[in-house]
């Protein structure tokens, strides 16, 4: 019945574009909280009143992260062929869109993160300090497990975002669903193969936001 | 012992500079609880906060236990915070470590070995009564029980003076005497020095030894909880009094004077341990007169108890004389007429 539905679907094709999509948005997504946690404790801890209080440092932080996030995503991937060429050694193909999938997300969750610090009590704070903290401490034991249920639902939007992003990067030759919607879909004009590609995405989605809603009040004891 | 020399913070604020303490000087003993009331807006809060540096002080010296602690680089304050506690308004709990692991968590902070860490923590548990609540996130405790959290967590390091910003000022009235129960037995047994800082003149009543009262960033008036009752001399002293006493209001006594005609009115005041004497008796039985009492409240502090009584002394006038001058030479309480009768 579902080749007389969807004539032109082809499942190891699908199957195929799936894991390339999964591949591509997992592997961003590890480099994007990396990168974004990394950015964003520098806004919170460089701004005005910070531990690292350091106009300068901030400035350039938030200049760079506002700059990229200001790029639409898709002259961004055509930015960084250059770059992408000397990193990956190729412009195709799923591993070539992980640089661009990763700068194109990671100033986005950088501010998801620094407002998520800012919601950590000032108090909290005070009182590791009152009790000889070392910033270090104030990082890992402080700042980042009394934010991490919004850090969690943050990349969960972030995770969502790269997933149009994997799209797009896909239509000028990444791989994955978008890839194949647009190659084997759009192109032939077998519309069919773009319904389920998008079906498809859909469910990758949902998966993606079960599993951040899931963790988030699973690790959120207010 | 903690000596505070011209301690003096200024913020600068729009252009323009605040003084929110101004050159405060003060020495607490060891092993006392020194209160520090003021309303808001006087600088108290700044002050204990200048004490551990969590706000830089402009100038001045503050030497605890004989360590300088402005004179510290940062690494060496971090070392001394250890042995200063400090408990919180808001108790400033982290939601995300479960009682245990937030008392743990200046422990961990100190480099406690792990299984020094449990004993140390039940030990704490037991101390502030929260046994059996080990495994509960603040946000499934009441108030008071976090103020305990914050109290246990304060202590963990052992530390030699405990700094108390606002630490009843979230609760309700009932919880608030069983903190400062709390304190004042922890006070007791380890032997720790308190200083804490509030607006309420119930709190200081209950548990401080000395007080200081702080206007505009200055200490203004200073002394034995039980002086500062007796002989309020500032008028934001007599103020903060009235709030436990509510006596000798001018209106109240203008209304006794319409209303009680006939004998004498008198004030009279009792401290420390004259408070225990059957004084009201002893007269009425002694004399021929009738003693009313129109209004009065004995209140206990640290240092013994003190209060006052507004009584009518009815007789023949002679016999009243006899009375008074019985209550001023044999007695330790101290009377006052406030008005002849007609």
């Amino acid at each position: 019945m579902l080749t007389n539905l969807f004539p032109n679907i082809k499942l190891e094709d699908l199957w195929e574009a799936t894991l390339e999509t999964f591949y591509m948005t997992s592997i961003s997504l590890i480099g994007t909280f990396i990168i974004g946690i990394i950015l964003g404790l520098l806004l919170y801890l460089t701004a005005k009143g910070g531990l690292w209080e350091n106009k300068i440092c901030n400035v350039i932080v938030g200049a760079i992260v506002n700059v990229f996030r200001a790029i639409p995503f898709i002259i961004l991937i055509l930015l960084l062929f250059p770059f992408t060429k000397m990193l990956i050694g190729t412009v195709r193909g799923p591993n070539a869109a992980l640089p661009a999938l990763i700068i194109g997300a990671a100033p986005f969750y950088a501010r998801l993160v620094e407002i998520a610090l800012k919601e950590v009590s000032k108090g909290v704070v005070e009182a590791a300090l009152a009790m000889g903290a070392k910033t270090k401490t104030i990082i890992f034991k402080v700042l980042l497990p009394e934010s991490l249920p919004a850090l969690i639902s943050g990349i969960t939007v972030t995770a969502i975002a790269l997933i149009g992003y994997t799209a797009m990067a896909g239509v000028i030759g990444a791989g994955g669903l978008g890839n194949y919607a647009h190659y084997f879909g759009f192109m032939r004009r077998d519309f069919d193969v773009v319904f389920v590609c998008t079906i498809a995405i859909v469910i990758i989605v949902f998966v993606f936001q079960f599993i951040g809603d899931f963790i988030s009040n699973k690790v959120d004891k207010r | 012992m903690i000596s505070i020399d011209g301690l003096t913070k200024i913020f600068r604020l729009n252009k323009k500079d605040i003084t929110a303490v101004d050159h405060l000087s003060l020495s607490i003993e060891d092993g006392e609880i020194f209160g520090v009331i003021g309303y808001s807006g006087a600088g108290k809060s700044t002050f204990i906060r200048l004490l551990n540096r969590l706000e830089e002080p402009t100038s001045g010296k503050v030497t605890i236990q004989g360590k300088e602690i402005t004179s510290m680089k940062k690494s060496e304050l971090r070392v001394a915070r250890q042995d200063i506690g400090m408990v919180f308004q808001h108790f400033n709990l982290l939601w995300s470590r479960t009682v245990s692991e937030n008392i743990a968590f200046p422990l961990e902070i100190a480099g406690v070995p792990a299984e020094e860490r449990v004993r140390r923590v039940k030990e704490l548990i037991d101390l502030v009564g929260l046994t059996g609540r080990e495994n509960s996130y603040p946000s499934q405790l009441s108030g008071g029980q976090k103020q305990r959290v914050g109290i246990a967590r304060a202590l963990a390091n052992k530390p030699k003076v405990l700094l108390c910003d606002e630490a009843t000022s979230a609760l309700d009235p009932e919880t608030t005497n069983s903190i400062l129960e709390l304190l004042v037995n922890i006070n007791k047994k380890l032997g720790l020095t308190i200083i804490l800082i509030t607006h309420e003149m119930h709190v200081i009543r209950k548990i401080c030894n000395r007080v200081a009262v702080m206007e505009d960033g200055k200490i203004v008036e200073q002394g034995d909880v039980l002086n500062v009752f007796l002989r309020p001399e500032q008028d934001v002293t007599k103020k903060f009094v009235k709030q436990v006493m509510s006596s000798s209001d001018e209106e109240e006594l203008e209304n006794f004077l319409v209303h009680y005609t006939g004998g004498k009115l008198v004030e009279l005041t009792f401290v420390g341990e004259s408070t225990n004497q059957a004084l009201i008796s002893t007269i009425s039985k002694k004399f021929e007169i009738e003693v009313n009492i129109l209004q009065g409240k004995i209140t206990q502090t640290q240092r013994g108890a003190y209060g006052k009584l507004t009584v009518q002394l009815q007789g023949e006038d002679a016999e009243i004389a006899r009375a008074i001058s019985f209550i001023e030479n044999e007695t330790s309480v101290q009377l006052e007429v406030i008005q002849h009768a007609n």
